[in-house]
């Protein structure tokens, strides 16, 4: 694996008695997300200020690619904190100022761009962001939710290679917060910044986070992949993770991810004692960056939400649907085989396109695509290496388009 | 949170700190056993002596640094023309009709004043050198700066402050741009363009105020009032004033600005409660602090 970007030595800070981070060891990629996580005030922000030079540690050291800050001169710092941009936890805008200033701000202090282009860049981002028609307003007359959006419009506008979210999504509903999450993972693909979260989403963030970092009593109790981490036999981080979650997901209703897991385990228990095969499908929505270019962030989630609900309408009542990712939802069909699972699907793709059936209402001028892959679980064989299976392309049955 | 610049702890610490090391040589270690025990006595007393006289130099001397940080950076291109424009709008144009009101009616009371007392000696005719002097020279600069500290010194304290803890300031430093020079400049630059065009209105204001109980009044004819006003005052005294006017503006808005900026470092309230003791302060010391400061610049300009 190639040197960390940002890496936390030791990092030590006291507020008073207060002891914040004990030593905290972290180490940030290039071009992944890395989601911290861990109970409220256990220093998870106090952490994001450190990076951003906000705060500076009591003792340890903070190295950007191998160079500490305290070390560098003084343009080098300058040049290396525009590639940064942090977002508030309580936004942080500026109240005497409109919308459209507040997001054109950091363009128009540190860039020479002529005006129109900064208007430009801040209405495509505001436009992204589902914020028209609230340029002139001030952030005061905004509710919760919008002025999160206009607080990461601001931290977005400026390109930046390095993003530091402090809890995006808090205070969201379920539509705005998996928005939020795909624009994150979006944005991260297209223009590969490396982002860091801090939140208390889980498990969506997982769905989008390459990396998982859980603080505990100012250290880094963990530091893996989202797969890792939720196959940690650590109680104290086991206990965390499934406090957080919800039985079902806040966004489509359908049971959790985790609960996902549990089911398809007590389904291979079964078929270990008593040869009763069952199979998996994995239904992908395909298109989704084309999806966020035209319609908006927020099109994605609303269609999945439809979606989920029209799948679990077509299942019987023994199926049991679950989200399993960002744009997937996963089947669990009991008692079928290989050739069932395909004729389900079949079926599924049927009833899809009997668009009396499915009363979908897709954005307008936008087909959305359903990739449905299925495989039949063999004995002792890994959740992982059945989903891979379901996506190989080999059996990946239908591409249902619904326009 | 901006670095504090000197931990609390510091000069006491470097002062009074004894080395962790013991020395290795016997007769020296016993000295030094011997010697701590008068200095535990006194450490107290010693450190609280030592504070009365460090706290406030330190604290003066980080003003000085926050002022002068905000004047040079007045001048880095690109020059912050509009909102030096919005300063000079918010300082010098709001605040022309209290000025006017105050100046008219000192003017008034001076006029009432003078003839009272320059009637016992019979030389009521002097009474516009009288009141040109004094309100150019003394009363003009005074009152129109308190009259800013109160419109528009307490409004930065308050702004400025509430920027500070709902971490604006913290958002501006993470974008890079520099929190002093996007808030504190325009406003020094603003109120040194309009202290002393407030002065100067003040006076002109002021001495129509005399007119009015003077010659309207009281009777003195204008003529008299008028040829006074203009032989009396010459262009040192005029020059007196403004620098007087230059020197307030500095000291207003430093002090407001650098009580709001440091809010955060108070440590008698915190949020609303912070704000508003910063604002209080920041008018109190600052109204102090121009008379002081007139004291002593009108005993060097004498």
């Amino acid at each position: 694996m190639s040197p960390p970007l940002i890496q936390f030595d030791n990092v030590f800070k006291t507020f008073g008695a207060n002891a914040v981070l004990n030593g905290a060891d972290l180490s940030i990629y290039k071009g992944q997300v890395t989601t911290i996580i861990g109970k409220s005030g256990t220093g998870k922000s106090v952490l994001l200020k450190h990076i951003i030079g906000l705060m500076e540690p009591d003792k340890g050291r903070i190295l950007f690619n191998g160079k500490a800050l305290t070390d560098m001169k003084k343009p080098d710092r300058r040049a290396l904190k525009r590639k940064f941009s942090y977002m508030f936890q309580n936004t942080a805008l500026f109240d005497s100022m409109t919308v459209f200033d507040n997001v054109a701000l950091p363009l128009r202090e540190n860039t020479a761009y002529p005006e129109g282009e900064i208007q430009r860049r801040v209405r495509d981002k505001m436009h992204q962001l589902d914020l028209t028609g609230i340029d002139e307003k001030y952030p005061s007359q905004l509710s919760g939710g919008m002025k999160k959006r206009v607080a990461l419009a601001r931290a977005l506008v400026t390109e930046p290679e390095i993003v530091l979210f402090d809890e995006p999504t808090t205070g969201l509903d379920p539509i705005r917060k998996n928005a939020v999450h795909s624009m994150i993972a979006d944005y991260q693909q297209r223009f590969g910044f490396t982002g860091i979260v801090v939140s208390h989403e889980i498990p969506d963030v997982f769905f989008i986070s390459q990396r998982i970092a859980m603080l505990d009593s100012g250290r880094i109790l963990f530091e893996g992949t989202p797969e890792e981490i939720q196959n940690i036999t650590d109680p104290i981080i086991q206990q965390f993770i499934k406090g957080q979650q919800n039985v079902r997901d806040d966004l489509t209703g359908l049971p959790s991810h985790h609960q996902g897991i549990k089911r398809f385990k007590e389904e291979m228990t079964r078929l270990q004692r008593h040869q009763i095969t069952f199979s998996l499908v994995l239904l992908t929505i395909n298109n989704i960056e084309n999806i966020n270019e035209i319609a908006g962030h927020s099109a994605v989630p609303t269609l999945l939400k439809d979606f989920a609900a029209q799948v679990r309408k077509s299942i019987y009542i023994t199926d049991t649907c679950f989200r399993y990712g960002m744009n997937k939802i996963m089947v669990v069909l009991p008692d079928t085989n290989q050739t069932q699972a395909e004729k389900f699907c079949d079926k599924l793709s049927r009833k899809l396109k009997e668009s009396t059936v499915f009363d979908i209402q897709p954005v307008p001028g936008v087909c959305f695509s359903v990739s449905a892959g299925y495989a039949e679980a063999r004995k002792d064989s890994h959740l992982d290496d059945v989903i891979r299976t379901a996506e190989s392309s080999s059996n990946v049955f239908h591409e249902i388009k619904v326009c | 949170m901006v670095k504090n610049w000197y931990p609390e702890a510091y000069w006491a610490g470097a002062i009074f700190k004894r080395s962790d090391k013991q020395p290795n040589n016997r007769r020296i270690r016993d000295k030094c056993e011997q010697m701590t025990t008068p200095i535990d006595f006194t450490q107290k007393q010693l450190q609280t002596l030592g504070r009365l006289a460090i706290d406030p130099t330190r604290h003066l001397g980080r003003i000085a640094l926050f002022f002068l940080q905000g004047f040079f950076l007045i001048f880095t291109l690109p020059v912050q023309v509009s909102k030096i424009v919005q300063q000079v709008y918010f300082i010098g144009m709001k605040s022309i009709s209290i000025i006017c009101l105050t100046g008219a009616f000192t003017g008034m009371v001076l006029g009432i004043q003078g003839y009272y007392t320059l009637s016992q000696f019979g030389s009521e005719g002097l009474l516009g050198a009288a009141v040109a002097l004094s309100l150019i020279r003394e009363m003009g600069p005074v009152l129109a700066a308190i009259m800013v500290i109160a419109r528009a010194g307490s409004a930065m304290a308050a702004e400025i402050g509430i920027m500070r803890i709902s971490e604006e300031i913290d958002a501006l430093e993470t974008m890079d741009i520099n929190s002093i020079r996007f808030l504190i400049s325009p406003r020094i630059a603003g109120a040194l363009i309009s202290f002393p065009l407030l002065t100067a209105l003040f006076d002109v204001v002021g001495i129509f105020g005399g007119y009015l109980t003077g010659s309207l009044l009281l009777g003195i004819s204008p003529g008299i009032y008028f040829g006074k006003v203009e032989s009396s005052v010459v262009m040192a005294d005029v020059n007196g004033g403004f620098v007087k006017s230059f020197v307030f503006a500095v000291v207003v808005t430093t002090i407001c600005c650098f009580r709001g900026y440091f809010t955060h470092l108070g440590t008698e309230g915190f949020g609303a409660k912070g704000v508003s003791l910063s604002t209080t302060s920041a008018v109190v010391t600052s109204c102090v602090l121009i008379l002081v400061a007139d004291y002593i610049i009108t005993s060097f300009l004498l």
